[in-house]
């Protein structure tokens, strides 16, 4: 998933940047990327599950799937 | 490529007449400027008019077999007829010629009607085996050239236009009502029905045959998709190696002709890619088309200059105004032989002419790649839908349109225009119709302007009919591959290879060859898993991967444009066009009946203002105009394709 974020700032992005706050994503953006995510991984994002605390860094996507796909609510 | 007009009749009649074949070819003259052919026996009679490719001076047609029981008439290439003649006369047939034309009789005589699975080209073939006394048409697989028949008191007649067949009509054609809808729901009517009542199209892809049980129409090849899941393997790497090698192959074949071959240059990504691939296989000079328009909405001439210059290639650009496209829509319907909803094809067809000025017969071009490939707009709207249907009452799903259609609101206040337009179909995503429901709903709304009669006569729905050309297989496939292959069915097939493609080409007696519509590049691609071609919301991805060494990075990124003319600002900004003022009148639109004089008048009162900018007011006011059109040419107009004695 690295490759598909990227930056337009040349600074690396680390697994635990805010996604927000280091302009990677806007909200639509943020759709993309569940978009990605369900495609990926073969799994649903529930309405209330798009929040931040999933979301908004690469160590909480990677949590996120990984509890999906558990079986995890 | 040519033209192609024949005729057979039934055991026991008269043999066709030679003034009968003769009377069909004038109308076919633009597709074959450089000369006339016919074969005539008891049973049939073939004739052809020629654009010449191959073989100058040696190629006429109609050309037979070495011993004259099997005679050919075709239009198109056969570009692998280089290794079929090889393979073909050390089987021992003796070739007369240089033409790829002969390849079709002697690979008939070796390999029987599966010969054609064996041809890499575009045709339409008319093959007549004397003996056994068998007629076959055949079509290509994308639908790239045309063929109509009919059946005239117990003769099959056939031609690569309509016009042609109008000379052995006994009587004026009549619109068919079904027909016009089916353009009017989703851009032309679903083969082998034609807006021409009596007159059908041979589908893509398909065979015709008449022998003395009589005529059988069948498949020799369909668009075919893998079961969800089963795709070809391989890194993307090697993939994209393959697809360029594939294309590149594809190139250079299509590049076979004793004539100079130039390209077709738009600025975007599919013509860039071919006219690199161009490059290395030619060294001579690279001569480059394209269209620029008036209006800088449509214009891609930027993009355009910066190819120029990464390609070395000597291009000519022809400006086109409103006022140009307005004057020649009138005569574009002649060439389309059916009512279009934009006036897309008359910017081709004055591109083509410049091609003809600059003494060039052949143009490579980049028609296929977006439905073969993954490119439309309407195949990541239907992505978005299928991620919406996910979770119907969401709220942010739906805001995910915005990435394709910037100019969408999406707010909560904007939610039920959202769901009554894009939000069609979303109970059942896995419907075979389900990624063209907003198309075929938009384009509907021109028949609010049918009049009653119409209406009445209108026994089934177009949508059904757009259904039957999904095969039961399709339920297996991913819902990306059901969008392309819809896509190629309808759209493609039906419009822009043919009223916006070939008779647009022809109209100048040019050829157009498709390195994407090459067999290998379609079945190549249909294997591919759908990520490869449309990665997330990325169109193309394994075109713009494969090519990302030979093209500039900006055209790489760019954001497909779609290929767009202006519309009711070259009909009525400031100008007087007495024809488009008469056939939208109200004594002409009562006097042909299929539209209802108030609502029209209503609809071109907003054009005369100014006011026609939304897309579907444009769609109508067109599909009104060019309905009106086709009547004039072809049913007012009859006795003019009549032969004269």
């Amino acid at each position: 998933m690295g490759n598909y974020l990227f930056t337009t700032d040349d600074s690396e992005l680390r697994d635990a940047d805010s996604l927000m706050l280091r302009g990677v994503i806007d909200s639509t953006g943020a759709l993309e990327m569940i978009l990605f995510l369900e495609e990926s991984y073969e799994i649903t994002v529930a309405e209330e599950e798009m929040v931040l605390e999933n979301l908004d860094s690469v160590d909480k996507i990677v949590a996120f799937v990984g509890r999906k796909r558990d079986g995890a609510t | 490529m040519c033209g192609i007009a024949g005729i057979a009749v039934r055991v026991g009649e008269a043999p066709p007449e030679e003034h009968a074949i003769r009377a069909m070819l004038p109308a076919l003259g633009h597709r074959g400027p450089d000369g006339t052919g016919v074969y005539r026996d008891e049973r049939v009679a073939l004739g052809h008019t020629r654009l010449s490719i191959i073989d100058l001076t040696g190629g006429a047609q109609p050309l037979s077999n070495e011993d004259g029981s099997i005679w050919v008439s075709f239009n198109g290439e056969i570009f692998n007829y280089v290794e079929l003649r090889r393979e073909l006369e050390s089987a021992g047939h003796r070739f007369r010629t240089q033409t790829d034309t002969e390849v079709i009789v002697h690979g008939y005589e070796q390999w029987g009607d599966d010969f054609v699975q064996r041809l890499n080209g575009q045709f339409a073939i008319a093959l007549w085996d004397a003996p056994r006394r068998r007629l076959t048409l055949l079509r290509d697989r994308p639908g790239i050239l045309p063929l109509f028949y009919t059946q005239v008191s117990d003769r099959l007649c056939f031609a690569s236009e309509i016009k042609s067949l109008l000379a052995v009509l006994p009587e004026p054609p009549r619109l068919d009502p079904l027909g016009v809808d089916q353009v009017f729901t989703g851009w032309a009517p679903a083969a082998p029905r034609t807006t021409f009542e009596s007159v059908s199209e041979l589908p893509p892809g398909q065979r015709l045959l008449l022998d003395d049980h009589g005529i059988q129409v069948a498949p020799y090849w369909e668009w075919a998709y893998p079961e969800d899941g089963a795709y070809s393997p391989g890194s993307e790497a090697d993939l994209a190696a393959e697809l360029r090698a594939l294309l590149a192959d594809a190139t250079r074949i299509r590049l076979r002709a004793d004539v100079p071959v130039g390209a077709y240059l738009s600025g975007g990504l599919d013509s860039a890619a071919l006219v690199a691939l161009m490059r290395e296989s030619s060294e001579s000079e690279l001569r480059t088309f394209s269209i620029g328009f008036e209006s800088a909405e449509f214009d891609e001439g930027e993009h355009q200059r910066l190819l120029n210059e990464h390609l070395g290639v000597c291009h000519t650009r022809t400006q086109c105004d409103n006022a140009d496209i307005g004057d020649a829509l009138f005569d574009t319907v002649r060439h389309t032989e059916m009512p279009i909803l934009r006036t897309a094809p008359v910017p081709m067809r004055l591109l083509s002419a410049e091609v003809r000025r600059q003494e060039y017969k052949v143009v490579l071009t980049g028609e296929g790649a977006d439905e073969v490939l993954g490119g439309y707009d309407i195949f990541k709207e239907a992505k978005i839908r299928r991620f919406w249907s996910r979770q119907p009452a969401s709220e942010w799903r739906p805001a995910l349109l915005k990435r394709l259609y910037p100019w969408l609101q999406t707010g909560a206040a904007s939610l039920p225009y959202l769901q009554s337009f894009y939000g069609v179909g979303l109970e059942d995503p896995e419907q075979p119709l389900f990624s063209h429901l907003p198309r075929f709903l938009s384009t509907s709304q021109c028949k609010q302007f049918f009049s009653a009669e119409l209406q009445e006569q209108l026994t089934s729905r177009a949508d059904e009919a757009f259904a039957a050309l999904v095969p039961a297989a399709a339920r297996t496939w991913h819902p990306f591959h059901r969008s392309q292959q819809l896509e190629a069915r309808t759209l493609m097939s039906g419009y822009l290879l043919s009223a916006q493609g070939d008779r647009m080409l022809m109209a100048n007696s040019v050829e157009g060859r498709f390195p994407f519509l090459d067999h290998r590049v379609m079945e190549f691609a249909a294997g591919l898993d759908p990520r490869l071609k449309m990665r997330v919301l990325n169109e193309k991805h394994l075109l713009k991967y494969a090519m990302r060494s030979d093209l500039p990075s900006s055209i790489l990124e760019r954001h497909k444009q779609p290929f767009r003319a202006p519309d009711s600002p070259s009909l009525f900004a400031g100008r007087e066009l007495p024809w488009v003022d008469e056939l939208l009148g109200e004594t002409k639109l009562r006097d042909y009946g299929y539209f209802d004089p108030r609502r029209v008048a209503l609809l071109v009162a907003k054009a005369r203002n100014g006011r026609t900018t939304a897309f579907r007011d444009n769609m109508a006011l067109i599909g009104i105009l060019t309905t009106q059109l086709w009547h004039h040419h072809f049913v007012e107009g009859f006795s003019d394709w009549r032969p004269r004695h």
